[in-house]
């Protein structure tokens, strides 16, 4: 008896003691080696560049490789990477890289123009099946030959005038076009690492593991444990390794993210891939710099299927939008974490600023209902909002629920959907109204114009405008001018909202936790991170300042 | 006793085999495919895919072909993680699981069985109510509460402990641990306190403590072997249920174990994963099955019995 009353406490008093002592935390050990440690968001589906598409693989494939221009971190202008400059002819249309000597693979061999003509070969040859192939279709020829129109390489206008130099010829001229440089579906492999393991076109060869990995960038791949972390390390070879401060990253794949908050506050990250809306305002309060908010290259909004009713009737689509007190949602549901919207394109778009076509106005959305044909919300055959499951839609589709029927007297239902039903319905049309969000893949008004071409791939919305076509496909590309160009937006984004496919929302924000002793981390518009930058400050802790 | 495990093993292949088929067509019939995503896929790509997955045949011949690649034990590509097969991404996840799996039991098991044989020495006064509340208190909280719960007080508050990770820092097992296997110590309280409950009633108790041996010996020689018997019989369900029931604390831990890949794979719709993971874990859920009814019936005389004189 006396026995299992004393091996009770005792067990739990030797759980504790060999609790104890949790020792150095990853952000001190760090600090002491050089050593970030980066909250990711999830594990990378892969790191072949020409394979992979997302946020995670992003990251870390930024970091092993590099683009023939980079962005500065600060103002995104493009700047040398793997080439050291590059001539632009006068009509706009032909680019002549001039590769840095001293730019070397993590073997050692140097890089030449002629890796990248293979590599855009790969990224754009239909057996790849590179989801982001069309990044490089301003160049010429290159649509037809990944469409298997033209089955010869040599027709696409990439070639390599000698190992160091490449001219790539493109159909317009195309201002955006050197940021597409830095994105990683243009990035260069090592041709011969690849074909040791299989075919140029093979998708699942183990090349990108650690051991058989030959990349470019500033680190390379040290270690992969599959859904724990992955670490690289400081490249020897990279050619501006004397800029490069840290001696490596750990990317850890933080799927949750009220974990990865408890992450940081522990000292476990340098920082965070998101953070939960519900402690933003304890942050916010804290008064310190930990917290990072910055306006980011996307919107959020509804899309709005104009054949199905009443949304086929314009002036309906347009009572919903002015009905709609975007400052309120912003303010209340999201914390203050968004920017209210009125557009597709974000403000600001390397100096492109969208129509404000309407505001909130509750009388003038009564007016335009009552105008369809539905006064004070009379005969309103309901609408269906979907969404995919997640809270934070949720709150935000039950805002927008209350805010019609106060403002318009109509009821609106909403459902979620699991992800890749949402999907199925969006892309087969089976909806009303549904929630949408757009991430620039780069900084230019095409990137969000181009999704509402006439039966465009995510256009969705049944929105088909001549017109607009011709603008975006035709007049924008050939425009002299950069503020002809914008002109040229303007207009065809006036006609597109004066339409209203869409009910535009909020533009989002990148939000970080980024602890103190972390140096270089810049806010900017396509939360671009280049870890090169990256400086890390022992001595500077949390402690006193997020508990 | 060969026998019965032979006819146990022979029930199991269709069992196995009717997973594998229902499996294999639900998850084809979802709506949504492995390449949808939010940004619209071209075609040719799309058909490019296809083609390098076999997607591109008749569903009965896709269903042949995986049947033929299994019985090499070869589960396929997956989808969401091109490069790596399903074979590769369970070798990986296993060994985890299989250990926090390891843990929770050795945790559920101590604090259970002691708890539920204390509780049955002194039935119905308090030192029965407190531990068999705490275990009712236990089965009742969900790991998604008690793990944040514990996190926040080891973790955070007292700093004693890490918040994630899987061996990365000195114990960042002992949490996870103790989170997954809580549940299942507070059933094993349950099943160990009535199994003692009726062992004790017994004669041959009664005889043991008529001839004034101490209690402490009655309890652990003569009653514990029989009042355990449902307990070894749970275990293995349990440790099926261990392995197959770990997503929630793999997520709130960051622990790289099987469970995460299972449940994203369901979201990805990663055929071949969801179908990898699925008839795995289903093979394991029978062999643990049956590993338990053995032991219970190798435990249990009456049954021992049953075995050599009929079966």
């Amino acid at each position: 008896m006396r026995l299992f009353q004393s091996i009770i406490p005792a067990s739990v008093l030797m759980a504790l003691l060999t609790a104890c002592g949790g020792g150095e935390s990853n952000v001190e050990s760090g600090n002491r080696d050089g050593f970030l440690h980066y909250g990711n968001g999830a594990e990378p589906q892969g790191l072949d560049p020409h394979v992979v598409t997302g946020v995670p693989e992003n990251h870390i494939i930024r970091a092993l490789f590099e683009g023939l221009a980079v962005k500065n971190p600060i103002t995104l202008e493009p700047e040398p990477g793997v080439a050291e400059r590059w001539d632009i002819s006068e009509d706009g249309t032909v680019y002549t890289f001039y590769i840095n000597p001293e730019a070397k693979w993590s073997n050692g061999e140097s890089m030449t123009a002629s890796d990248y003509v293979w590599s855009w070969n790969r990224a754009l040859h239909p057996d790849t099946g590179s989801l982001y192939a069309y990044m490089l279709y301003p160049i010429v020829n290159s649509e037809s030959y990944s469409k298997r129109e033209i089955t010869d390489f040599d027709q696409v206008g990439v070639k390599a005038l000698d190992d160091l130099t490449l001219q790539v010829t493109l159909n317009a001229p195309t201002p955006y076009f050197l940021q597409l440089m830095d994105h990683y579906s243009s990035f260069a492999v090592h041709p011969e690492t690849l074909l040791k393991y299989g075919k140029m076109t093979d998708r699942f060869t183990p090349w990108t593991r650690v051991g058989n990995i030959v990349s470019n960038g500033a680190f390379t791949l040290d270690e992969w444990s599959l859904n724990r972390r992955i670490i690289i390390k400081k490249s020897e070879h990279y050619w501006d390794r004397d800029n490069v401060a840290l001696n490596g990253v750990y990317f850890y794949p933080t799927e949750n993210v009220v974990s990865e908050e408890r992450m940081f506050r522990a000292e476990q990250l340098h920082y965070t891939q998101v953070v939960p809306l519900d402690k933003i305002p304890e942050y916010r309060k804290q008064g310190n710099t930990t917290y990072i908010q910055a306006a980011y290259l996307g919107t959020y909004y509804y899309l709005v299927n104009t054949d199905r009713p009443p949304v086929d009737n314009v002036l309906v689509r347009r009572a919903l939008s002015y009905a709609l007190d975007r400052d309120t949602l912003t303010r209340t549901v999201l914390q203050e974490t968004a920017i209210p919207a009125y557009s597709i394109t974000p403000p600001d778009t390397l100096g492109y600023n969208p129509p404000k076509l309407f505001d909130y106005d509750p009388a003038k959305a009564r007016e335009l209902l009552a105008d369809a044909g539905y006064p004070n919300g009379e005969g309103w055959p309901g609408l269906e909002i979907i969404y995919n499951t997640q809270e934070a839609h949720r709150k935000i589709a039950v805002a927008v629920q209350q805010m019609w029927k106060k403002e318009l007297n109509i009821d609106v239902t909403i459902s979620n959907q699991e992800w890749k039903v949402y999907l199925n319905s969006v892309s087969q049309r089976d909806f009303q109204v549904a929630r949408r969000g757009w991430i620039g893949d780069y900084v230019d008004a095409n990137n969000f114009l181009d999704l509402f071409i006439t039966d465009g791939g995510n256009n969705n919305t049944g929105y088909a405008s001549d017109e607009f076509d011709d603008i975006i496909l035709n007049f924008a590309p050939k425009a002299k001018t950069r503020d002809e160009r914008y002109g040229l937006f303007y207009k065809a984004e006036t006609m597109m909202m004066n339409e209203m496919p869409i009910i535009p929302i909020y533009t989002y924000t990148s939000k970080h936790l980024v602890h103190p002793s972390v140096e270089g981390i810049y806010p900017n518009l396509m939360d671009s991170l280049n870890l090169k930058y990256v400086k890390l400050h022992p001595g500077r802790s949390l402690h006193g300042e997020a508990n | 006793m060969l026998r019965f495990i032979f006819w146990r093993l022979l029930q199991a292949i269709p069992v196995i085999f009717v997973v594998i088929t229902a499996t294999f067509f639900l998850v084809r019939s979802a709506p949504g495919g492995p390449f949808d995503s939010e940004k619209a896929v071209l075609p040719e790509v799309k058909r490019a895919l296809e083609a390098q997955y076999k997607l591109d045949l008749p569903l009965h011949e896709q269903y042949i072909a995986y049947l033929g690649d299994l019985s090499n034990g070869n589960l396929g590509p997956s989808f969401k993680y091109p490069g790596r097969s399903v074979n590769e991404i369970l070798g990986s996840g296993l060994p985890v699981t299989a250990e926090l799996g390891l843990y929770a039991l050795s945790f559920a098991l101590l604090i259970g069985v002691l708890a539920g044989v204390f509780a049955a020495l002194r039935p119905n006064t308090r030192q029965d109510y407190i531990p068999m509340g705490m275990a009712m208190i236990g089965i009742c909280m969900p790991s998604f509460l008690l793990g944040p719960l514990l996190l926040l007080i080891f973790g955070i508050y007292l700093d004693w402990l890490p918040i994630a990770g899987w061996g990365d820092l000195p114990g960042d097992k002992i949490l996870p641990s103790i989170t997954l296997g809580s549940a299942y110590a507070a059933y094993i309280a349950r099943l160990s306190r009535a199994g003692m409950l009726e062992i004790l009633s017994q004669d041959y108790i009664r005889t043991a403590r008529a001839k004034g041996l101490p209690e402490w010996r009655v309890v652990i020689q003569h009653a514990l072997r029989g009042g355990l018997i449902p307990v070894i019989a749970f275990l293995g369900p349990a440790f099926a249920g261990l392995l197959a029931g770990s997503f929630v604390v793999e997520t709130i831990f960051q622990i790289p174990g099987l469970g995460r890949f299972y449940v994203q794979a369901a979201f990805n719709r990663d055929y071949t994963m969801i179908l990898g993971t699925t008839v795995f874990l289903s093979t394991l859920i029978v062999f643990f099955n049956l590993i338990s009814d053995v032991i219970a019936a190798w435990l249990n005389p009456r049954l021992r019995a049953q075995f050599k004189g009929g079966a």
